[in-house]
């Protein structure tokens, strides 16, 4: 497979600029997941990517060498569309083989055969391969068509939001499914999507794209330990990150409408900034720091999420497991104070 | 279908799609008839009953409001068209826009509100009548995962400010497990299980409800219980407490087949650990990674591990791990019911 560059890349539409300079490396054989909400420009990065969409500046290459001007046939890149696009009256085996019988690829049968049983194997849809298109499940058509895209040998995997349409259960194991695959394929994958748990839980690294601009680039773990910035910081985690508006003073982090005075705020700190934590680094403790009451319970089985009240401020805490705690019980607690973000006021994150 | 729903009481309709749970909350609102049986309401026999007199508001995931209409107008239409009187419909919108921080939204129009503001008016909308009872269906359905889960935790705290019972219907179980005083889980028009979260959740009655619940679902295993212990596959044996040998065999009947069940946060990554796998995948999920170990690679048995975040492992890792003895539960394959370890006299 190949490597994938994009440099400074631009694209305008009548009265809207989509991407702006948008420059990133897929390295060989990489899972690299853009990461945004709707409108910020994944698709098309995507489409521009392939050659169904033409860029006004900046390069693409693949392999070093530039794209711009070749067709999408010859850039030989495979997609997989949120819709799974199968022909509904053929067999899922003629489904499979259909990429490869083209005339332009000249493949002999049993080469054919060869692939379509490997793929089938892979995807666990062997015992499909009879069954026409139209009578599958959503989550075996969507087998199907990452199927027919892993047959042909492209020089990358194009993915576009490709599980959004499941339930809940399905997407979990497709999930499972496609990082698996592409770890044991080592296959270079470009995989659109606006689920931040999608992005943490199959990337090698996400690009986070905001209206039109790559905002970070890094691995899961730098997204979610040291975000940018608050949107970063906003987009991935559930539940949220909470966000204080809060200033320094005498030496001490105060968070505004609560009692709280956390230590030692270093002097770089400007005197009003917006302070990030993260709900699992609240962690309650009965000899804790803090102290405040219990808002609300919500259980979730495996963790609960707990609100916290100070002063005027909610503060939401992960604890595992089911919680002895009550409505306005008085809770104490401890903060990760070496897991704190800090933001200034663009936003932008302090080192 | 048989249920009683406590006075104050929050109760959530749990189902996939096409369940019957919101057959269930239409019959109860009286939009819809009953084949056969009866709805009381307070000991009223309310079968029969048409929707406006039953003293329910009805909260649905499309806000119907009124575009023409300034939030304020919205809130108030319900107690205007019931003819009360002005000051009191002042007083009442007054107290929910306080309540749902809408004040500064009364003189907009829907149009211009993003969707958790329309869902926070149509919610004022109902509450303005203080009705009996509310039902929801699927209110958040419609909001982004960013909205939900703040929705989520004001419903709730609405609830337990205002002490009415409420029937909410959802197929997102996060939603249920978060809100609920009990759940009913439905599948295929019947009720599986009526619990409190952490009932459906640690103690579920049969496959589907441990299934259902749970993000991954509980792990099932298909075993042999044979000699004390149940066979794995990949070769793996699960060594199975005192208390079980007498209630396994009673249950599956000549049968030696099992399903082991577990969490999971019943698994635990350990050197010297019962069972062996080899690493699938590895999922970074925030706060915590979820390790995917597959137990057999012809069958591709694959079950999941919840660690904490630091676990890294390369893809085909050899790993072994240990059950909480205290968190496994047995299903019979044949029934699909979980099997109870005492057996009650």
């Amino acid at each position: 497979m190949s490597n994938v560059a994009l440099q400074k890349v631009s694209k305008r539409f009548p009265g809207v600029t989509a991407l702006k300079e948008v420059s990133f490396s897929i390295k060989d054989g990489e899972f690299f997941v853009l990461l945004g909400p709707t409108g910020a420009g994944k698709t098309t990065t995507l489409r521009v990517i392939a050659g169904l969409e033409r860029h006004d500046e900046g390069r693409v290459l693949f392999d070093g060498e530039p794209v711009d001007n070749f067709t999408p046939a010859e850039r030989d890149v495979a997609f997989v569309f949120q819709q799974y696009s199968l022909y509904p009256t053929m067999t899922v085996y003629d489904n499979l083989a259909f990429p490869l019988r083209s005339p332009l690829r000249r493949l002999p049968a049993t080469e054919i055969q060869r692939r379509v049983t490997e793929a089938a194997q892979k995807l666990h849809i062997s015992h499909l391969l009879e069954r026409k298109t139209a009578h599958l499940s959503g989550g075996e058509m969507q087998r199907v068509s990452i199927g027919r895209a892993i047959v042909r040998e492209p020089r990358i995997y194009l993915m576009d939001e490709p599980l959004s349409n499941l339930d809940a259960k399905l997407r979990e194991s497709l999930r499972v499914e496609l990082q698996h695959l592409q770890k044991t394929q080592h296959s270079t994958t470009l995989f659109v999507t606006h689920d931040q748990i999608e992005a943490l839980t199959m990337a090698d690294r996400i690009a986070v794209l905001d209206e039109g601009r790559i905002v970070q680039i890094g691995t899961p773990d730098d997204i979610y330990d040291r975000p940018s910035s608050v949107f970063v910081a906003r987009l991935v985690g559930t539940p949220r990150i909470n966000l204080f508006a809060a200033g320094r003073e005498n030496g001490k982090v105060t968070i505004q409408d609560s009692d709280l005075h956390l230590p030692a705020a270093s002097n770089s700190l400007p005197a009003s900034f917006t302070l990030g934590v993260r709900p699992e680094d609240i962690v309650p403790d009965s000899e804790g720091t803090f102290s405040g009451r219990v808002g609300l319970t919500e259980p979730l089985g495996v963790e609960t999420i707990l609100h916290i009240q100070s002063g005027q401020q909610t503060f939401l805490s992960l604890v595992q497991g089911m919680t002895h705690l009550g409505m306005d019980d008085e809770v104490r607690f401890n903060i990760a104070v070496e897991r704190l973000h800090y933001f200034d006021g663009n936003g932008k994150r302090i080192q | 279908m048989d249920l009683t729903i406590q006075n104050g009481e929050f109760v959530v309709l749990l189902g996939p799609s096409g369940c019957g749970k919101t057959t269930t909350l239409r019959m109860i609102s009286g939009l819809e008839s009953v084949t056969q049986g009866d709805i009381y309401l307070d000991g009223r026999k309310v079968t029969w009953l048409h929707p406006s007199d039953r003293d329910i508001a009805f909260v649905f995931q499309f806000f119907a409001l009124y575009p023409h209409m300034t939030v304020r107008q919205n809130i108030a239409f319900p107690l205007q068209a019931e003819g009360q009187p002005k000051d009191m419909i002042e007083s009442r919108v007054r107290e929910v826009v306080e309540m749902l921080r809408l004040r500064h939204l009364l003189d907009a129009r829907p149009g211009k509100l993003s969707g958790g503001d329309k869902q926070r008016v149509a919610l004022a909308r109902a509450l303005v009548r203080r009705p009996a009872a509310f039902l929801m269906d699927e209110p958040l359905g419609a909001l982004d995962a960013d909205f939900r889960e703040t929705m989520r935790a004001e419903v709730k705290r609405l609830h337990i400010s205002q002490e009415a019972t409420t029937v909410y219907v959802t197929h997102d179980q996060i939603e249920a497990m978060a809100m609920s005083d009990r759940i009913v889980v439905m599948s295929d028009a019947e009720v599986q299980q009526v619990g409190t979260p952490a009932e459906v959740y640690h103690d579920p009655a049969n496959l589907f409800v441990a299934r259902f619940i749970g993000s991954p679902g509980m792990n099932l295993v298909s075993g042999q219980y044979a000699d004390g212990a149940i066979h794995l596959p990949g070769s793996n044996r699960y060594n199975v407490g005192n208390g079980w040998h007498t209630a396994l065999p009673r249950d599956l009947g000549g049968s030696s087949e099992v399903i082991v069940g577990f969490r999971p946060e019943a698994a635990h990554i350990n050197e010297d650990g019962a069972i062996a796998g080899e690493v699938y995948a590895i999922e970074l999920l925030g706060a915590y990674t979820m390790l995917h170990v597959n137990l057999d690679n012809e069958e591709n048995e694959i079950v999941h591990i919840r660690s904490d975040r630091q676990t890294r492992y390369p893809i085909g890792t050899a790993v072994r791990f240990d059950l909480d003895p205290e968190m496994v539960r047995l299903f019979n394959p044949q029934t699909e019911m979980a099997i109870r370890r005492e057996v009650t006299p």
